[in-house]
């Protein structure tokens, strides 16, 4: 087992060496530091020498790969390769085009992300198991069939609706809670109830008619019609077999998002106004700024590898067929 | 004579559309394709959905066809100038909606605007005039009505006409299927039009009819209410909002099927190789698959469209009008979306291939030395075909609904370019207003909607039909 998770994650270094090239060439190669040092000036008539002091200002100033001036190392340490993307393997992401610390803003806007996106996860999940398992149980009657039709139409619906019907109905007409904005402590409450609860609606749609069709999957399944011809009641059957083992698939293509929650959610956060990281990567792509953008995308990168690597260990634990070797 | 403009997109669309009837041609001559597509056209949904994206798919297509108008020269001697701004067909037909623009904000059906302005009224007599701080008459909405209090029963009149105008045309399609559908057959066309009611024809047109039926009913009299007011109302620059729920229609059609034409060549590619050699070329394009997936979608769509706004930037000179500016950064968000979202369906084909490639005939094929290319086209693609054409249907919707997200964050379709995302976008600043400007928000609402949820029951009934493990299921799990 310990032996299968060092492998893994020893598989994982050349997966973030392909992220860290790939935002590289997007970010110097296809597009220079001197582009994006005149988009960032802005005006049209900039000059040579602006260009140079913005670049010296933010470290582009160096080579991109080979340093040929310097000695020894240095020759590979002191260029922007180095400098920007290699020392993001260690956390280190520098610093904003304001001058601030990323690394700084990732750990304190992590918090508030988190406290919006794991309530959201864990309410959402349990109540589109429960929707799911209900139309199962109610298989092929009209309760089954406007189930998945609502579903259809709510998951028909864009994102963006939810949010901006939930807020006019529940903060502006009817004053319950406030339209946006964030605090810490049990404050945190009334400000966080509406986007968890227009993130759960929005993602019932899809979700539950996802989970149905796990549950009817199962049920067709052989040890059902045995345990149905054993004599066990329907409620048995459900709660006992078919929950549980539909649980394996459902429970492991959970387990991939769990850290990723990290994140935060860009929309809902810069709607709601909760200074997460992901109103701060909105915030970074709006105003251009790309070292931000970068370290996002290495953060979501390193997330989703540990949530691959959760969901194979998750594997084991619930499914006690599969032995990693 | 006008300059006909073939924009990018419009030149993938016709290759698209070629595509899709060259893929019905050749499914007409396989008997058992035609039977699987056959089992699409039997579901009510399916169809009644399939009438909707049509109507869709019309509108779209009249988008497509552009061309820029001659300028009135005053001398007739020189040469032939055109105008810069490029107009479609359905501009030319949604004429009066695109010419008929307010100042500002007016709500549905309204004659005066929606926020009060100061007029000057002339004295009479020499009399010193005075100002009045009232809500003014608009410049087209309503505007033939000589009492403002007629308005609600020119209204009724006006949508009646409509109506009946639409009901006529109804009529005559029904008349005009049951005399084809009996046609070559020894059951009169009555008799026909009588089994379609009672639900007897294999392929539900009673379906398709009731829905046809349906968007008549309301298209026509909003057509002919068009003429004369503004049935949506008017955005902040007074434009038609019809107009511009009209425009986004395109622009959501282009993302959703452009998209698959970049996604589909890479996925089917990268799939079938992977799960057919195995070994390194399985581990180079696992490899990159797992790349791309890790990094977080949204982020890489908005890095890769940051950067092309740079290039676009910076060579302003490549585009001679705003337009086909426009047009090539929804060419490109379409290439992005595309080149980051072929690994969910790679990876299913090359599941699907790694299972084929099992089978006696792949390995009997194999036995009798046949090359590697022809045992791929002829007997592991047409296997896996029902997977990809799956996937395509599910895909249209998600697009969809991605590119308003998309609008939102910043990174999507040019500012210019009308779309339900950047419609939303706007109508988010409005709905803080007071009084409140409610209808873009409303218009872009029912439009998307409308779309996506056809789009959603179309590849549902897709999905029903091709799925081969759908079929095994007994009866009872079919239903829903």
């Amino acid at each position: 087992m310990l032996a299968y998770i060092i492998r893994r994650m020893l598989y994982a270094i050349p997966i973030l060496i392909g992220v860290n090239l790939i935002t590289f060439a997007l970010f110097f190669v296809v597009n220079t530091p001197e582009d994006i040092a005149r988009m960032q000036l802005g005006a049209k008539r900039v000059t040579p020498e602006a260009i140079e002091k913005w670049k010296g200002e933010h470290g582009y100033d160096k080579p991109l790969l080979y340093n040929a001036a310097a000695n020894g190392t240095d020759k590979i340490s002191d260029t922007i390769f180095f400098d920007k993307s290699v020392r993001l393997f260690v956390f280190d992401f520098g610093n904003a085009d304001d001058g601030r610390s990323i690394g700084h803003e990732i750990s304190t806007r992590m918090w508030p992300s988190l406290a919006l996106a794991l309530p959201t996860f864990l309410i959402g999940l349990l109540f589109n198991v429960t929707i799911a398992l209900l139309m199962a149980f109610f298989r092929a009657t009209y309760l089954d069939f406007w189930g998945v039709v609502l579903c259809v139409a709510m998951m028909s619906i864009s994102g963006l609706f939810y949010i901006i019907g939930g807020q006019y109905l529940i903060s502006k007409l009817w004053n319950l809670v406030p339209i946006s904005g964030f605090s810490g402590g049990f404050d945190a409450f009334k400000f966080l109830a509406l986007p968890v609860a227009v993130g759960v609606i929005g993602g019932v749609g899809s979700g539950a008619r996802w989970y149905r069709s796990f549950f009817l999957e199962e049920m067709g399944k052989d040890y059902v019609r045995t345990a149905r011809a054993k004599g066990l009641s329907e409620n048995v059957v459900m709660f006992r077999h078919v929950l549980q083992n539909a649980m394996i698939p459902i429970l492991t293509g959970v387990v991939v998002v769990i850290p990723t929650l990290f994140m935060g959610s860009l929309i809902s956060e810069s709607f709601f106004g909760i200074p997460g990281l992901g109103s701060y990567t909105i915030d970074a792509i709006q105003a251009q700024d790309f070292a931000i953008v970068r370290a996002m995308v290495f953060m979501g990168s390193v997330l989703y590898i540990a949530g691959l690597l959760l969901t194979d260990i998750s594997y084991t634990l619930v499914d006690p067929r599969i032995r990693l070797e | 004579m006008t300059m006909p403009v073939l924009l990018l997109t419009d030149a993938l669309i016709l290759l698209l559309l070629a595509g899709v009837v060259g893929y019905f041609y050749f499914v007409s001559r396989r008997p058992q394709m035609r039977a699987t597509w056959m089992r699409v056209t039997e579901s009510p949904s399916g169809m009644a959905a399939l009438v909707v994206l049509f109507a869709y798919l019309v509108v779209g297509l009249l988008d497509s066809v552009h061309y820029r108008p001659v300028l009135e020269a005053k001398d007739p001697k020189a040469a032939t100038v055109y105008s810069v701004e490029v107009l479609s067909l359905l501009d030319v037909l949604a004429s009066p909606l695109r010419e008929r623009q307010e100042r500002t904000y007016s709500a549905p059906f309204d004659t005066r605007a929606y926020s009060k302005e100061t007029i000057e009224i002339p004295g009479t007599d020499g009399a010193p005039g005075k100002q009045v701080r009232e809500f003014p008459r608009l410049q087209f909405g309503g505007v033939h009505l000589a009492l403002e209090s007629e308005r609600d029963r020119d209204i009724l009149v006006t949508a009646l006409r409509g109506f009946s105008l639409a009901f006529a045309l109804w009529l005559a399609l029904a008349a005009l299927l049951s005399a084809v559908l009996a046609r070559g057959s020894a059951i009169s066309s009555s008799e026909t039009m009588r089994r379609i009611w009672r639900g007897e024809t294999r392929v539900p047109w009673s379906a398709v009819l009731i829905m046809l039926g349906l968007l008549l009913a309301i298209g026509g009299p909003v057509i002919t209410l068009c003429t004369r007011y503004h049935v949506l109302g008017t955005d902040k620059v007074g434009q038609d909002v019809m107009y511009l729920a009209l425009k986004s229609i395109r622009t959501g059609l282009v993302i959703g099927t452009l998209t698959t034409l970049v996604l589909l060549p890479l996925a089917v590619v990268a799939g079938v190789t992977a799960g057919y050699f195995r070994g390194w070329v399985d581990d180079v394009v696992q490899y990159v698959y797992t790349t791309l997936n890790s990094i977080p979608g949204v982020l890489l769509i908005a890095a890769s469209v940051l950067l092309m706004q740079v290039y676009i930037d910076t060579h302003p000179d490549l585009f001679p009008t705003s337009v086909q500016r426009a047009d090539l950064r929804l060419l490109f968000l379409c290439i992005i979306l595309g080149l980051t979202s072929w690994t969910g369906l790679a990876r299913l084909l090359r599941g699907e291939v790694l299972k084929l490639r099992e089978f006696e005939y792949v390995q009997a094929a194999q036995a009798f030395g046949v090359g590697h290319s022809r045992i791929i086209s002829r007997h592991i693609l047409p296997n896996v075909m029902h997977v990809v054409l799956i996937s395509l249907v599910l895909d249209f919707s998600g697009l969809v609904l991605a590119e308003a997200v998309l609008s939102y964050v910043g990174v999507g379709v040019d500012p210019s370019m009308t779309s339900f995302g950047t419609m939303i976008n706007a109508a988010r600043l409005e709905m803080g207003r007071e009084p409140m400007v409610w209808w873009s928000l409303a218009a872009a609402f029912v439009f998307m909607f409308v779309l996506v949820l056809a789009a959603n029951l179309f590849a549902d009934s897709v999905r029903d039909a091709f799925d081969p493990r759908i079929r095994v299921r007994g009866p009872a799990m079919q239903k829903g």
